[in-house]
């Protein structure tokens, strides 16, 4: 034993209490595990638990109601020592408000325990009924008993992977339950039964604790799990991001001495994102500064996909594109995502598949069969088609550009290639 | 950034670059979960991060985030609106206990989910009001990549330097649209160091201020004990009801962030000589802005711009700036102009003039339409 957990004696509980009682036994139980108070760190929230903070001697962290679970594990994230031990108080109704943090905590298998005061009600705010108010259990929002099921925090905890569950009976000394309890290694979650003795005991005249448990279906008990415990090397990583990115040197030539714009559009996995990632990459590599926007739907593979692409001999700031000076189009989901801003167009050039009827304007109409590459393909083949009818750059730009992103082999960029020489 | 040798020459988004920053100022944990139009930032956490955690929800990744922050780790997080919004209650807890972290909030067009993959700016009077008590929290907006770079290190400086949440405020088409950019031209971030109370003469008390802020340590190490608490507290950290010392200690948490703000006020003030007008913007509105004042220059009509990046608290300064001109645009993506009304409240001058859009980005034209009328 290496130093008192407690500062005081006299802790701040009615009388008769419960969590007096699991106050005075976790410090005791923590000592007889030889911990020195300073390397343990208590995480309480709000709830009568809670205000046992100012009578320990360890580190303490008081949190938000139904939170100290996610906070003690964010804590433990940080422990590098494992001598360390994180402790986490919580009530049945801190429980309910946060049975996610616990179920997470414990499917992680985090080495922490998670102390349950279960006294059956709301005591702070009034005795109110929570959801480990055990079914038929008295409290000032069911005069008539709770008509509903409480959750089993024990066999929740359990199936979620913890290392050790246990429910036992607020009585007597159970300082030897908690110190099983704190001893596991891996999540631990100790359900501790008492009745609260402002609300619930003058609400349930003559029920005994461990009658209302009995009768409410739940059994006193210990569940082991044997799942792997959490260890920190599983999050570890560290590249540096900037080392990861393929510089683009000037190697090509291009012939824009003003801002172009470009759309390409189509239907969503049809390599629009890649084919105007592809036109960025071989423009910067004539030296031209470019900006990417991709637009979509929120759901990822159905309906338009639209890239807008601003290609520049001089920086860009502003890169939003409203009406552009190219249009690429290559199936009906695109067209009818543009369809307003191609009428728009008074000069310009609309590039569009041969299979879809352009509508009225004045840019000037290139239609050609872009899908007979297959539709992964079209919007690819019709970006290529523009760099060469328009001879915008170097058309070996976009082909070294494919060399280089390792697409030449996965694209029929030969195929393009002969189709684009016919 | 004049860009001459071009020897780093990449194209790169911004949410890269916002990661690579604070990571290289400090950060150790990215804690989040997958949300757009975020998307981006968690990816490049989980590769950048020495500890990356897939929190299943937004209050879990808050209190974890605390939880790693009391241990003296500096937590990252991105996240838009409903997150945020999700978030809230654990971030003013945040305040409350003064553990650092940087919030990246990615604005997308709202309310509720709204569109995700939609770019907006409808998030700062949320900003300004997400603390109980008004209390400021600081918000620094990114206006460009440099930004993404230079803010995120300050940030995660601000945080620490300030033991508060620090929120890093951009949108969709910031942090994912790709451009040009040479990384080589990138200034050298400095670690931020985070320094622990280290006398053992003493007794240590969690919240006594030096400074403003107090002294930190954390709950890893067993010279002093530490008390971290979310309810209102006296400088030890024990829970009190409305003390003399516990308002005390409630008042200092907004007395730092205001009396220190010289420590993050940054703006771009680019001025013409004979400028009567100025061009107000920020986040991705400013490259609009920029274009404009460029574009108005050219036309012979001299034009200033205020990009302000430090937009929570708001710095007195950019009233007095706006006081100097005789017409001031300002321009922002949202409906009912957030920056003026936190600038002037209700009572805007007439010599301000607005331009406002809702789930398209302002283009140059508009500002200058309205600079032109």
């Amino acid at each position: 034993m290496t130093g008192s957990m407690l500062k005081t004696q006299s802790l701040p509980y009615c009388k008769g209490c419960g969590h007096d009682l699991i106050a005075v036994h976790t410090t005791k139980a923590l000592e007889r595990l030889g911990y020195d108070p300073l390397d343990v760190i208590m995480v309480t929230d709000i709830g009568c638990h809670g205000i046992i903070d100012k009578c320990l001697n360890t580190h303490t962290v008081h949190g938000l109601h139904g939170r100290s679970a996610a906070l003690g594990a964010g804590v433990f994230f940080g422990l590098e020592d494992t001598d360390k031990k994180v402790v986490v108080f919580i009530g049945d109704c801190g429980a309910t408000i946060g049975l996610q943090h616990i179920l997470e905590a414990a499917r992680l298998n985090l080495d922490i325990c998670v102390v349950v005061h279960n006294n059956m009600l709301y005591g702070m705010t009034g005795g109110q009924t929570s959801g480990l108010t055990p079914q038929g259990f008295r409290t000032t929002t069911s005069g008539e008993g709770n008509p509903l099921t409480a959750y089993d925090i024990c066999q929740l905890t359990h199936t979620a992977g913890a290392s050790y569950v246990a429910r036992i009976a607020g009585i007597g000394d159970i300082s030897a339950d908690l110190e099983k309890a704190f001893s596991q290694k891996g999540f631990s979650l100790i359900e501790i039964m008492e009745i609260c003795p402002s609300y619930g005991v003058k609400l349930n005249p003559g029920r005994k604790l461990k009658d209302v448990v009995k009768e409410s279906g739940r059994e006193f008990g210990e569940w082991l799990g044997n799942r792997q415990v959490f260890t920190h090397q599983q999050g570890k990583k560290n590249s540096d991001l900037l080392q990861q990115l393929q510089l683009i040197k000037k190697q090509f030539s291009h012939k824009l001495d003003d801002l172009q714009t470009i759309v390409i559009s189509g239907s969503a996995g049809e390599g629009v994102q890649l084919s105007a990632n592809l036109l960025a990459k071989a423009a910067m590599s004539t030296g031209l500064e470019v900006t990417q926007k991709g637009s979509y739907p929120v759901t990822v593979g159905v309906g338009f996909s639209t890239a807008e692409i601003n290609l520049s001999p001089d920086s860009v700031n502003f890169h939003g594109i409203s009406i552009p000076r190219i249009a690429i189009i290559t199936s009906t989901d695109g067209l009818n995502h543009n369809r307003n801003r191609i009428q728009q167009m008074g000069s310009g050039t609309l590039y569009i598949d041969s299979s879809l009827t352009p509508p009225e304007t004045s840019a000037k109409i290139i239609s050609r069969d872009f899908r007979s590459m297959g539709a992964r393909n079209a919007s690819i083949y019709a970006m290529m088609y523009y760099i060469q009818e328009s001879g915008v750059f170097d058309m070996e730009a976009i082909y070294h550009i494919m060399e280089m992103e390792g697409k030449s082999g996965k694209l029929p960029v030969e195929k393009i290639r002969e189709a684009l020489n016919d | 950034m004049q860009n001459t040798e071009k020897t780093g020459r990449t194209l790169i988004d911004g949410s890269r670059l916002m990661i690579e920053a604070l990571a290289r100022a400090g950060a150790d944990a990215f804690i989040g979960y997958p949300i757009t139009p975020a998307n981006l930032l968690y990816l490049y956490g989980s590769q950048r991060m020495d500890l990356m955690l897939s929190a299943p929800d937004e209050i879990t990744t808050l209190q974890w985030m605390a939880g790693l922050s009391a241990t003296g780790k500096l937590p990252v997080t991105a996240t838009s609106f409903p997150g945020y919004a999700l978030m809230l209650e654990s971030v003013n807890m945040a305040y409350m206990m003064e553990l650092p972290m940087v919030i990246i909030l990615v604005q997308r067009l709202g309310p509720a989910t709204g569109t995700a993959t939609c770019g907006a700016q409808g998030d700062l009077l949320l900003l300004h009001g997400s603390i109980s008590g008004g209390h400021p929290m600081p918000v620094l907006a990114t206006s460009g990549f440099e930004d993404c770079w230079k803010l995120a290190a300050k940030a995660a400086e601000v945080a620490v330097r300030l033991r508060t949440p620090v929120v890093l405020l951009t949108s969709k088409e910031e942090v994912m649209t790709q451009k040009s950019f040479d990384t080589s031209l990138l200034e050298t971030i400095e670690r931020v160091d985070r320094p622990w109370y280290s006398k053992t003469c003493c007794s240590y008390k969690s919240y006594k201020p030096g400074n403003l802020v107090p002294d930190f340590l954390p709950v890893i190490q067993k010279e002093h004990q530490v008390r971290l608490n979310a309810s209102t507290h006296d400088q030890e950290g024990i829970l009190q009801h409305s003390t003399t010392e516990a308002m005390e200690n409630t008042r200092r948490l907004e007395e730092k962030v205001i009396n220190r703000m010289n420590e993050y006020i940054i703006y771009e003030h680019d001025i013409q000589a004979g400028a009567d007008t100025l061009i107000v913007a920020y986040g991705i509105t400013a490259s609009a802005a920029r274009d404009a004042a460029a574009s108005l220059r050219r036309k012979g009509k001299p034009t200033d711009l205020l990009v302000p990046a430090s937009l929570l608290p708001i710095p007195a300064e950019y009233l007095d700036i706006l006081g100097r001109y005789s017409k001031v645009v300002i321009a922002e993506e949202n409906m009912n102009h957030q920056l003026a009304t936190l600038l002037y409240g209700q009572q805007i001058p007439k010599n301000i003039q607005l331009v406002n859009k809702l789930g398209k980005m302002i283009s140059p034209e508009e500002i200058i339409k309205e600079v032109l009328p």
